[in-house]
């Protein structure tokens, strides 16, 4: 394996890379200074919208009484889908390199005819959300109830209601892929194992709903949109397009977001008309979504049914993988990312961290009468992950083999690299190995599975699940940019050396809690040569910040911090060149550390950074002539050597198993993951743990049940299962560090590795407690019913 | 339906307020619309996620559960008072949340403490388990728990006058 790089940033003294420093902005989080969307001032001229949203899976509109809603006192307007359109064009979630990708044209609210429980009808706008919510009530409206399709399988069958009817069915986009000779390698195949595997729907819930704060100005035509988003500069691409606005006129600001996980980042109907209002009605408007609505408007993820077979030889050696995916996307294909990349991703993904060259993948994308569905963190990853592992786990008892050892033998050997996936993704470097011995010590499995030997006598059962993974990460322009969407792969960062000496970083990436913050200002204080202190990072403002993607796919430290890192550098080269002209040297000579200018052989300090600011600003009358000091640098970075990154880990889970009551004890979770360079142990570990709980959720409890009409079943927070402390283990985070050689940082990311396996551990966790009483789980999440039912017990 | 009024005095972080508000109004929109005390936050509206958890006259409790007519003659105190009010034990929180990283995007922190700092004043040793349980009415999308237990566990030793592990 070629040796990395020097890392300039990082081996310097006093960096601040790889060291644990908590967040500038906690302090004020705590003390309950956060400025969410919500929280923002008003002025007595904002208005506040509420929507009535369809009761019914699929219903035309057959009559409309607005009158009683006008006349409410309070009340500013009363819009409906036509009124609306006339502000707003619609949109259609397709992207060009997902050849026949299909999608209607969506509209921000429905006009004549309602295709999901939850999509607004009517919005409106009054002076406060309680009279908009009275006038809402006050609404006659006649619905004329449709069929509806909610089964993917049902949704495909021949003559099945279509939709869209100009669409032709119900397929909004198929791919297959082919690779080596998958039909031979299973003929030959010693073990074959195969299942049918469903992922129910859920939602991220994130715990701050969806906001939004629009105010137009006709008179300088200037829109400003104060959003819980994580991607500024997508949204104010979408405004200027749909709102026929100059994009240059548009800012979009996000202020302290509460949470995101991929939900935020999707164009939503009643976020856009709350922005039509404003333009319609000349004021501010907000909308703040209420849980309940989140429930059905929020897009909700997964939702796939797999047919997955796997052949192995005598050995254990896999040999080749077929799975066939339906996944269900509601009637409408998400804009502007489309709700084809979750499917897409979860066929690319299967068996990504085994060595076998064959392999089939088939894809369906169906549309239904049920919310939309569209990307969540680690999209595809848990279905592919899950589906893959399950398989292992099946063959090794077959085979006879232990769960680890089965891994060995077949995972990608540290020293296969670069290598490209049957699916065409390609692996700068992976640490597969490595990650596996570390986990089997962190866990201490062989005492693990002497624990479950001895809770077996004791009649308890208890099992060990393992779960490799891989991770994209870092996407470049090959994720959107070619498919025709507005939504940029580079990041943009402009430092400036204050008066003061402090550095100021205006950053594109967003911040959501994952601490992006905090480590930018890490890898600007390293690159430059200041203390932490005396850097301000400054995100989430397209009019304050310079232009770039922003915070999705866990692009943020490796792409944005790549940014800042060259930044900092340039900005240093500046002041050093500045430097070397008062000190009358060459500014090779000279360096910068911890705010000072030093001599580069000896570390003698020539003048402080502060005064270097002081002179330049101040006093440039005493510089050498023709000096004209630089004290903002700015720079653009975009991953040109790959289309994505990829990142790699694997975890464990000990469960126990009350076969009495099917309820499932979580006694431990390990994770060893290998996101590059580590920026900041403390929050990347968090960022690892969370994701965990997010996948804990999708294997034990969180499910979006409907009925077969279409009806949710569980849309509020008392019955829809969120992970609470009392049920969730101690999560061990371990790391393996392979930094990437294509950039100085060497940051991969890590946001979404903890969800990509956590999922797929339990699962085959609790198959192995069950599995000496010939129970067996194919469904998440694995609730109690699901258990007793593979028991026999009910 | 929405013009009546009645008047609600009640006492907020130390200072007595008058406010005239519709009967249905809650009272965690009487502080965060009427007082700006924006800390309190509304995650659900239905008793669930804890994010809107104050203390009325010494105890926590939901605030998007409380009417504020209810809350008339009440001692209210939110997260901005025990902080201005260097209230120890959500000090020690406070501190200990800041450094292990015991919150992502912050929208729970509030609510959090308040159960955390209610937990301390009545078990200032609380095991992990029993942190656990009673924090499981404060959901928490981002962290996994873990950290915040953690946090819990050093600010209830810093308080016991132990340095923690």
């Amino acid at each position: 394996m070629p040796h990395p790089p020097a890392h300039a940033a990082i081996d310097r003294p006093n960096s601040y890379i790889g060291r644990s420093v908590p967040r500038p902005n906690a302090r004020r989080l705590v003390e309950g200074r956060g400025h969410f969307t919500d929280d923002l001032p008003t002025t007595p001229r904002t208005l506040h919208v509420a929507f009535l949203r369809s009761p019914y899976p699929h219903a035309r509109i057959a009559g409309l009484d607005l009158a009683a809603a006008r006349a409410l006192p309070g009340v500013a307007l009363v819009a409906t889908g036509a009124d609306i359109a006339a502000v707003c064009t619609p949109w259609v979630g397709v992207l060009t390199h997902f050849a026949g990708l299909k999608s209607a044209p969506q509209y921000p609210l429905a006009i004549d005819r309602a295709v999901w429980l939850g999509e607004p009808i009517i919005a409106v706008a009054a002076t406060t959300r309680a009279i908009a919510e009275d006038a809402i009530d006050l609404i006659g409206i006649d619905y004329e109830e449709l069929p509806a399709v909610t089964d993917i399988d049902a949704a495909l069958a021949p003559g099945a209601p279509v939709i869209h009817p100009h669409l032709g069915d119900n397929l909004a986009f198929r791919l297959r892929l082919d690779s080596g000779d998958v039909d031979a390698a299973f003929a030959a195949a010693h073990t074959v194992v195969e299942d049918d595997f469903h992922f129910n729907r859920h939602t991220p819930v994130t715990l701050e709903t969806r906001s939004i704060l629009a105010d137009y100005d006709p008179a300088t035509q200037r829109l400003t949109v104060c959003q819980s988003t994580q991607t500024p500069y997508q949204m104010q691409e979408v405004y200027a397009r749909h709102f026929a606005i100059p994009a240059a006129n548009v800012r979009v600001i996000a202020g302290d977001v509460g949470g995101s996980f991929g939900m935020k980042l999707h164009v939503y109907g009643d976020e856009m008309a709350t922005v039509a209002l404003s333009i319609m009605l000349r004021r501010p408007v907000k909308f703040v979504a209420d849980r309940l609505e989140s429930f059905v408007s929020d897009i909700h993820a997964r939702a796939h049914r797999v047919r997955a077979r796997m052949a192995l030889a005598a050995d254990g050696s896999i040999t080749a993988m077929a799975v066939d995916d339906t996944t269900g996307i509601g009637p409408y294909s998400a804009y502007p990312r489309t709700s084809a990349v979750e499917g897409n991703q979860a066929v690319r993904l299967m068996g990504g961290p085994y060595r076998h060259r064959a392999y089939r993948g088939s894809l369906q994308v169906v549309f239904q009468n049920k919310a939309m569905m569209s990307q969540y963190r680690a999209v595809g990853h848990p279905i592919a992950c899950a589906v893959t592992e399950a398989l292992v786990d099946r063959a090794a008892a077959a085979l006879g083999l232990d769960a680890i050892d089965i891994r060995r033998r077949n995972l990608l050997t540290d020293d296969a690299y670069p290598y490209t996936s049957p699916t065409g993704y390609v692996f700068e470097r992976l640490s597969h190995h490595q990650c596996l011995d570390l986990l089997e010590r962190s866990c201490d499995y062989a005492a693990l599975r002497r624990d479950q030997q001895a809770a077996r006598q004791r009649g308890v059962c208890r099992g060990i699940g393992i779960a490799a993974f891989i991770e994209i990460t870092s996407p470049g322009p090959a994720f959107y940019g070619v498919g025709g969407a507005p939504i940029t792969a580079q990041d943009g960062c402009v430092m400036q050396l204050d008066p003061s000496g402090a550095v100021r970083v205006q950053v594109s990436v967003t911040e959501q809690g994952q601490g992006t913050e905090a480590i930018m200002a890490q890898i600007a204080a390293s690159a430059f040569g200041v203390a932490l202190d005396r850097v301000r990072v400054v995100t989430g403002d397209t009019e304050t910040t310079p232009y770039g993607g922003a915070t999705w796919a866990s692009r943020g430290a490796a792409i944005g911090g790549e940014t800042v890192l060259l930044t900092g550098h340039a900005l240093r080269q500046q002041c050093l060149a500045l430097a070397a002209a008062i000190l009358q040297t060459q500014p090779q000579t000279l360096d910068i550390v911890d705010g000072r200018v030093v001599d580069a052989a000896d570390g003698q300090e020539r003048i402080s950074v502060a005064e270097l600011a002081r002179i330049a600003y101040f006093r440039p009358d005493t510089l050498p002539p023709g000096i004209q000091p630089q004290l903002v640098a700015a720079r653009n970075h975009v991953p040109r050597d790959q289309p994505f990154a990829f990142t790699n880990g694997i975890q464990a889970s000990h469960v126990e198993v009350d076969t009495e009551t099917g309820f499932v004890r979580l006694l431990g979770h390990w994770v060893v993951e290998d996101c590059g360079r580590i920026i900041n142990p403390l929050l990347v570990d968090e960022q690892i743990r969370g994701g965990v709980v997010q996948g804990i959720g999708a294997a034990l409890f969180e499910e979006c049940l409907y009925s077969p009409e279409g009806q949710i079943l569980n849309a509020t927070l008392a019955d829809y299962l969120v992970p609470m402390a009392g049920e969730i283990p101690d999560i061990h985070v371990a790391h393996v560090e392979t930094p990437t050689l294509l950039t100085q940082l060497g940051a991969k990311g890590a946001g979404e590795a903890g969800t990509a396996g956590a999922a797929a551990a339990v699962l085959n966790a609790v198959n192995d407690a069950l599995r000496p009483l010939g129970a067996q789980l194919s469904e998440l999440p694995l609730t109690p019913q699901r258990i007793l039912a593979a028991l026999g017990r009910v | 339906m929405s013009s009546e009024t009645v008047a609600v005095t009640l006492r907020v972080n130390g200072e007595t307020t008058t406010q005239m508000v519709a009967p249905r109004t809650h009272l965690a929109d009487l502080l965060r619309g009427r007082l700006g005390l924006t800390g309190t936050h509304l995650g659900c509206e239905h008793g669930v996620c804890g994010a809107c958890t104050v203390f009325i006259d010494g105890a926590t409790a939901r605030a998007c559960l409380v009417l504020a007519v209810q809350s008339d003659g009440a001692v209210v105190e939110t997260v901005e008072g025990l902080t201005d009010a260097a209230d120890p034990t959500l000090r020690a929180l406070q501190e200990a949340f800041v450094a292990r990283n015991a919150l992502q995007c912050g929208f729970c922190t509030p609510g959090m403490l308040a159960t955390a700092v209610e937990l301390l004043r009545e078990t200032p040793a609380p095991s992990r388990a029993a942190i656990r349980e009673r924090i499981s009415g404060n959901y928490c999308r981002c962290t996994g728990y873990h950290a915040i237990v953690d946090a819990i566990e050093t600010a209830a030793l810093r308080l016991a006058g132990h340095e923690p592990r």
